[in-house]
C-alpha cells in the first residue's frame, strides 16, 4: 500500500506536467502553440474524467453500463443551451463556473435514468442501459428543440465573463480550465471512495446480501451511486462542449459509451486510477493511429479482447501482478524472459498489421486513390509478397510465440512461489 | 382495410425473421447466461458469406452453405473465446461478445468495403405471388415465411423429440441442475452457442436480400434482437416467438399509421401544435417515433415485469 | 411478555415442494437457543424465511411483536434482527478493519452520503478498532479479508453480524468446518458477545448446542418434533429415532 506522502507527490507531479505540456509541444518560430496537440490533450483531460465517473459504476458498484454517453451527451447539451441562454439573455456567469451547469444536467438526467436502470443488477441493468441508450440516440436525431436534430447545438464558449478575466479565445486557455476542472473532479472522485457510499457501493458489488445485513438496502446504494456518476459525467460533456462548441448526437452514441467502456478496460477496473491510463491510451490511439490507418477501430477491439481473454484486471492489473516480484526485489529476473516473448510478439504483431493493412486497402484504401506506402517504402498491394510476408509473419511469430510464452510462464511461476514464500501475499 | 391486411402480411414477415435471430439469442442467452453481442454479428455475415457464395455458387448453394459457416465460426469463438473467458464471470462473456462484434463490423468493412453490397434476390423467386387488393404480395417474402416457419419446426423437433434437445430444453431453465446430473455441458454450450450462430446465418441469408446488406446492419438489428429476447422472457422460447411477431407488426404498423399524439388530442378537442410545451413530442408522427418504440417497451418491460412475457427466470 | 423473535404455523413451499411444513416456535428476550436436525430438515430455508430473503407461504414471524414477515432483508436488520451465513459472508476485497467498519455504518447514522471522509470520523474508527480487539483480529487489521485462513473469516463475519448492535442474532452452522480448538475460540467468542442478546443458532456439533444453547429445537421434514432444555432432548426417544432411524438405543 503506498503511503499518503507517496500519492501526494503523483498528484503533485501531475499537476505540473499537466501545466507544462502545452509549452513542450509549443512552436518556439511561430510562436504559436500546437492546436492539435492542444486539442488533443483536452480531449484526453475530458476522457479521463468521462472514464473515471464510468468507472464509478462499473469498477466500484459492479454496475455495467452500456449508455453512460447518455450523461455526458446530456451534460454537454445542457451546457451548450446554457452558454446560449448567458449571451443571448446578458447573464454573467463566468465560464470557469459552467461545467457545474454541465455536471448538475448529469446530476438531473442521472436521477431519472438512475431511478429506472438502478432497479436491476448484472444484466438485467446492462440491457436496460443499452435500451435507454437507444432510445436517447434515436430522440436526439428526432427531435429538434433540445437536441438540434441531426446538426446538433452549436454555441460559442466565448461568453466574455470569466473570473479570470480569460477571453478563451486562444486554445491554451481553454486547455488550463480543462485541466483544472479535470483535477477538480478527480481529486472529488477520488475521495468519493472513501466515503461511506463510496465504500457501500464496493459492499454491494460484493456481498449484496451482507449488505443487506449491515442495514444498507443495495438498490439505494446502486442509485445514489449512479446519480454520483452522472454527475462527473456531466462535467465531462460540459468540457466537451466547452472544447469543441458543438454537441450532436455521437456524444451520446452507444460508440460514446462504448469508449468509456474501452478505455476503463484497457485501463483496469479494480482500483481507481486504470481509466486514467485507459483513457489517454485510447485516446492517443484514436488521434495518432486514425491519422497512420484507417483500421485503427480494429486494433483497440482487438486489443480489448485480448485483454478480457489475458488480462480481465486491465494495465493497472499486469502492471500489479509484478508488485509481489518486485517486492523480493527479484524483478530484473524477468528482463530476459521478457525480451524472450517481445521478439515473436513484435513479429506477430508486424505480420497482424501488415495483413490487417493491406486487406484494408485493397477494399478502401484503393477506392480512395490511396497508395500503400511505409515511410518511403511503396508496396503494391496485388503482388503476392507482401501478403506471403504478412502470413508468414503472423504464423512463425505466433508459434515462436506460444512457444517461447511457456518459457515465461516457467520463469514467472516460480518467481511468484518465491514471493508467496519469501514476502508472504499480502501485507 | 387493405393496408391493414397488407402491414400484417409484412409484420408477419418482419417478425419471423426476428425470431431466426432472436430464438438463437434466447437459447444461448437462458442456457449459458451469455449475452451474445456477436449474435447480429452473425446475421450480417451470414448475408455477406451469402452475396459472395452467390456471386460464385448462386443463390441456393449460399442459402445451404453460408449457414454453416456461420455455425463454425460459432463453434470456434465458443470454443477457443468464450469456454477460456468463461471463468472471469458473465461480466467478461458480455465483454468479450461486444469486444467481438466491434471487431467483426470492422472486418466486415475491411473485406467488403464500406458500402452496402449488391446482394439481391435470386432472379427465381423476384415475381410478385399475389395482389391484396392492388398491392402485390412478392413471392420472395412467402419464401422467407416458409424458410422460418421450418426452421421454427427444425427446432421444436429437435428440442422435444431428441435426446439432446431434451436435455438443452432443462439446461434452459436448470442450466446447473443438468451440469450436476452429469451431462456434458462444455459440448452442449458449443452446439447451442454453433446452432445459434448458423440461425443467425441464415437469418442473414434470406433477410440481407430482402433489406440492404451493408456494415451497419449488425448495429441496426441488433437492439431490436435484445429488446425482442428480453421482452419474450428467458427459458421460453414460445415467448420469443410471441414478443417477435408483436414487435414485428408494431415496427410495421407504426410506419403505417401516419398519426400523432397531438392528433388524438385534438379529438378531444386540445389543439397542439410545435410551439407549445412538449409540442415537438406531441405532433411527432408515429411512422417517426416508430423507431423509439421497441426501446421504450424493452424499459417498461424491464420495469414491470423483469421476466418478460413469458420468463421462468429473472434477466 | 413477547417473546424477542416468533413463528407461527409458518409454511413453505416451492412450488408444489412442502419444505417447511407448519413450524411454531417462541424463543424468548436473551434466550440461546439451537436448532438442530438431519441434513435437508429445512433449518437454513427457516433461516431464510426469518431473514427476509424468501418470503413465508402462509404463517407469520414477529420481532418483538411486529410483524416482519413481508419486510425486505435491509429492513428487518434495521429492525434489530442480523445473521450469519452458512457460506461465509463477509466482504472479500475490503481490509479487516473495513469489514468492520461497514457493518457499524448504518447503526452508527451514516447514511448514502459521499459528504463524510471515512477516515475522519474518529467515534466511528476507534469503534470499530475496539471491535477488531474484541474479536482478537488486530494483528490482521490491514490484510485483505478474503487472504484470512477459514476460522479467521468466520470470526470475522461474526464480528461484521454483531457490529451493528442487533438484539437478536442469527448464527447458521458458525462452526461447520472448524477444528476442535478453532470451535472452542469461535464458542468462546459467541458466548461474549451474545452476552445479553437473543441467540439463535443452526449447529451440528452437538457439543456446541450443549455447551451454549439454554432451549433446543430439532426440526426433522420441516417440522419442530422437540422443543426443550438440552438435557430433555439428549434423552428424547423421537429425536433419536429422527437421527440414528429406528434401530437406535
Amino acid at each position: 500500500m503506498r503511503t499518503r506522502t507517496d500519492l501526494r507527490w503523483i498528484w503533485v507531479i501531475a499537476m505540473a506536467v499537466a501545466l507544462v505540456l502545452p509549452w513542450i509541444f509549443f512552436d518556439w518560430k511561430t510562436s504559436r502553440h500546437s492546436g492539435f496537440v492542444l486539442t488533443m490533450l483536452s480531449e484526453i483531460g475530458l476522457m479521463i474524467v468521462f472514464a473515471l465517473s464510468f468507472n464509478m459504476q462499473m469498477g466500484q458498484a459492479g454496475l455495467l453500463s452500456f449508455g453512460h454517453a447518455v450523461l455526458f451527451g446530456l451534460g454537454g447539451y445542457t451546457t451548450a443551451h446554457a452558454l446560449n441562454a448567458i449571451r443571448s439573455g446578458g447573464i454573467w456567469f463566468p465560464l470557469e463556473l459552467v461545467p457545474l451547469i454541465g455536471g448538475l444536467g448529469g446530476l438531473a438526467f442521472g436521477v431519472v435514468i438512475g431511478y429506472i436502470a438502478t432497479k436491476q443488477r448484472a444484466t438485467a441493468f446492462a440491457m436496460i442501459t443499452l435500451g435507454l441508450s437507444e432510445l436517447v440516440g434515436a430522440a436526439a436525431l428526432m427531435f429538434m428543440t433540445f437536441f438540434g436534430g441531426e446538426s446538433g447545438i452549436t454555441t460559442d464558449r466565448m461568453i466574455e465573463s470569466s473570473l479570470v478575466g480569460a477571453t478563451y479565445s486562444a486554445p491554451w486557455q481553454v486547455y488550463y480550465l480543462i485541466v483544472f476542472w479535470v483535477f477538480v473532479s478527480v481529486a472529488l472522485m477520488w475521495l468519493h471512495t472513501q466515503t461511506p457510499l463510496g465504500k457501500m457501493a464496493n459492499a454491494q458489488r460484493d456481498n449484496f446480501e451482507r449488505t443487506q445485513f449491515v442495514g444498507y438496502d443495495p438498490q439505494l446504494i446502486r442509485f445514489w451511486q449512479f446519480v454520483v456518476s452522472g454527475f462527473f459525467a456531466g462535467i465531462a460533456g460540459s468540457l466537451y462542449t466547452i472544447v469543441y462548441e458543438i454537441v450532436t448526437y455521437d456524444a451520446l452514441a452507444a460508440s460514446k459509451s462504448a469508449n468509456a467502456l474501452l478505455a476503463s478496460y484497457i485501463g483496469g477496473v479494480g482500483g481507481f486510477f486504470g481509466p486514467v491510463l485507459g483513457a489517454t491510451l485510447v485516446v492517443l490511439m484514436q488521434s495518432g493511429l486514425s491519422l497512420l490507418s484507417n483500421s485503427w477501430v480494429l486494433y483497440i477491439g482487438v486489443l480489448f479482447i485480448v485483454m478480457v481473454m489475458y488480462a480481465p484486471g486491465g494495465i493497472v492489473g499486469i502492471l500489479g501482478h509484478h508488485a509481489p516480484i518486485a517486492r523480493i526485489g527479484r524483478l530484473h529476473e524477468l528482463i530476459v524472459p521478457y525480451v524472450r516473448i517481445l521478439v515473436p510478439g513484435l513479429i506477430t504483431l508486424f505480420g497482424f498489421v501488415l495483413l490487417v493493412e493491406l486487406t484494408s486497402f485493397v477494399t478502401i484504401g484503393a477506392t480512395q486513390g490511396k497508395k500503400f506506402k511505409v515511410g518511403s517504402l511503396m508496396i503494391d498491394a496485388a503482388t503476392a509478397q507482401p501478403w506471403m510476408l504478412a502470413i508468414g509473419a503472423l504464423l512463425i511469430g505466433g508459434l515462436w510465440l506460444r512457444l517461447a510464452s511457456r518459457g515465461f510462464m516457467r520463469v514467472w511461476d516460480g518467481l511468484i512461489e518465491e514471493a508467496k514464500t519469501l514476502g508472504g501475499a499480502a501485507r | 382495410m387493405e393496408v391493414f391486411l397488407v402491414s400484417l402480411l409484412n409484420g408477419l414477415v418482419y417478425g419471423m425473421l426476428l425470431f431466426m435471430l432472436a430464438s438463437g439469442l434466447t437459447l444461448i442467452f437462458s442456457m449459458m447466461g451469455v449475452l451474445n453481442f456477436a449474435h447480429a454479428s452473425a446475421f450480417m455475415l451470414g448475408a455477406y458469406f451469402a452475396y459472395s457464395i452467390s456471386l460464385i455458387a448462386g443463390f441456393w448453394v449460399a442459402l445451404f452453405v453460408a449457414p454453416i459457416l456461420c455455425g463454425l465460426l460459432g463453434a470456434a469463438i465458443e470454443r477457443f473465446g468464450l469456454r477460456r473467458v468463461h471463468r472471469n464471470g458473465h461480466v467478461a462473456e458480455l465483454l468479450f461478445t461486444f469486444g467481438l462484434a466491434m471487431v467483426i463490423e470492422k472486418v466486415v468493412q475491411m473485406s467488403w468495403g464500406l458500402l452496402a453490397v449488391p446482394y439481391r434476390i435470386p432472379a427465381l423467386l423476384d415475381f410478385p405471388l399475389f395482389s391484396v387488393y392492388g398491392t402485390q404480395f412478392p413471392a420472395y417474402r412467402a419464401f422467407m415465411l416458409l424458410i422460418s416457419a421450418l426452421m421454427f419446426l427444425a427446432i421444436w423437433l429437435a428440442l422435444t423429440r431428441t435426446r439432446v434437445g431434451l436435455v438443452i430444453q432443462a439446461s434452459l431453465t436448470h442450466p446447473e441442475m443438468a451440469r450436476a446430473l452429469g451431462h456434458d455441458v462444455p459440448k452442449m454450450f458449443t452446439l447451442v452457442f454453433a446452432s445459434g450462430m448458423a440461425l443467425a446465418g441464415l437469418a442473414g441469408v434470406i433477410g440481407g436480400n430482402y433489406q440492404t446488406t451493408s456494415p451497419s446492419m449488425a448495429v441496426t438489428m441488433g437492439p431490436i434482437v435484445f429488446v425482442v429476447v428480453v421482452f419474450g422472457g428467458l427459458g421460453s422460447l414460445l415467448g420469443c416467438f410471441i414478443a417477435s411477431l408483436l414487435m414485428g407488426l408494431i415496427q410495421t404498423f407504426a410506419v403505417v399509421l401516419d398519426y400523432s399524439a397531438a392528433d388524438l388530442l385534438a379529438r378531444v378537442g386540445l389543439t397542439v401544435t410545435r410551439s407549445s410545451p412538449l409540442g415537438e413530442l406531441l405532433t411527432m408522427p408515429l411512422p417517426r417515433i416508430g423507431a423509439l418504440l421497441p426501446y421504450i417497451l424493452l424499459v417498461l418491460i424491464l420495469w414491470f415485469r423483469p421476466r418478460g412475457l413469458m420468463g421462468t427466470r429473472d434477466t | 411478555m413477547t417473546a424477542a423473535l416468533s413463528l407461527a404455523d409458518v409454511r413453505k413451499q416451492f412450488g408444489e415442494t412442502k419444505i417447511i411444513r407448519g413450524v411454531t416456535l417462541d424463543i424468548a428476550k436473551g434466550e440461546r437457543h439451537a436448532i438442530i436436525g438431519p441434513n435437508g430438515a429445512g433449518k437454513t430455508t427457516l433461516f431464510n424465511l426469518i431473514s427476509g430473503r424468501f418470503p413465508i407461504t402462509s404463517g407469520s414471524i414477529s420481532l418483538n411483536g411486529e410483524r416482519i414477515d413481508t419486510l425486505a432483508p435491509h429492513e428487518i436488520n434495521r429492525r434489530g434482527l442480523s445473521r450469519s451465513f452458512q457460506i461465509t459472508s463477509i466482504f472479500p476485497n475490503m481490509t479487516v478493519f473495513e469489514n468492520i467498519r461497514c457493518g457499524l455504518l448504518w447503526s452508527r447514522g451514516y447514511r448514502y452520503t459521499s459528504f463524510r471522509l471515512l477516515g475522519r470520523q474518529k467515534a466511528l474508527n476507534a469503534e470499530s478498532e475496539a471491535l477488531l480487539e474484541r474479536l482478537n483480529l488486530q494483528s490482521r487489521r490491514d490484510l485483505i479479508a478474503g487472504l484470512l485462513s477459514y476460522a479467521e473469516q468466520r470470526a470475522l463475519e461474526i464480528g461484521i453480524t454483531i457490529a451493528g448492535g442487533a438484539e437478536v442474532i442469527l448464527l447458521d452452522e458458525p462452526t461447520a468446518g472448524m477444528s476442535n480448538t478453532e470451535t472452542e475460540y469461535a464458542v468462546n467468542l459467541i458466548r461474549t458477545v451474545s452476552e445479553g442478546k437473543t441467540l439463535l443458532m443452526v449447529e451440528h456439533d452437538m457439543s456446541v448446542v450443549f455447551g451454549l444453547a439454554d432451549r433446543v429445537s430439532v426440526v426433522v421434514y420441516g417440522e419442530v418434533i422437540a422443543s426443550d432444555v438440552p438435557a430433555a432432548i439428549r434423552s428424547n426417544m423421537a429425536v433419536q429415532e429422527a437421527y440414528l432411524g429406528a434401530e437406535a438405543q
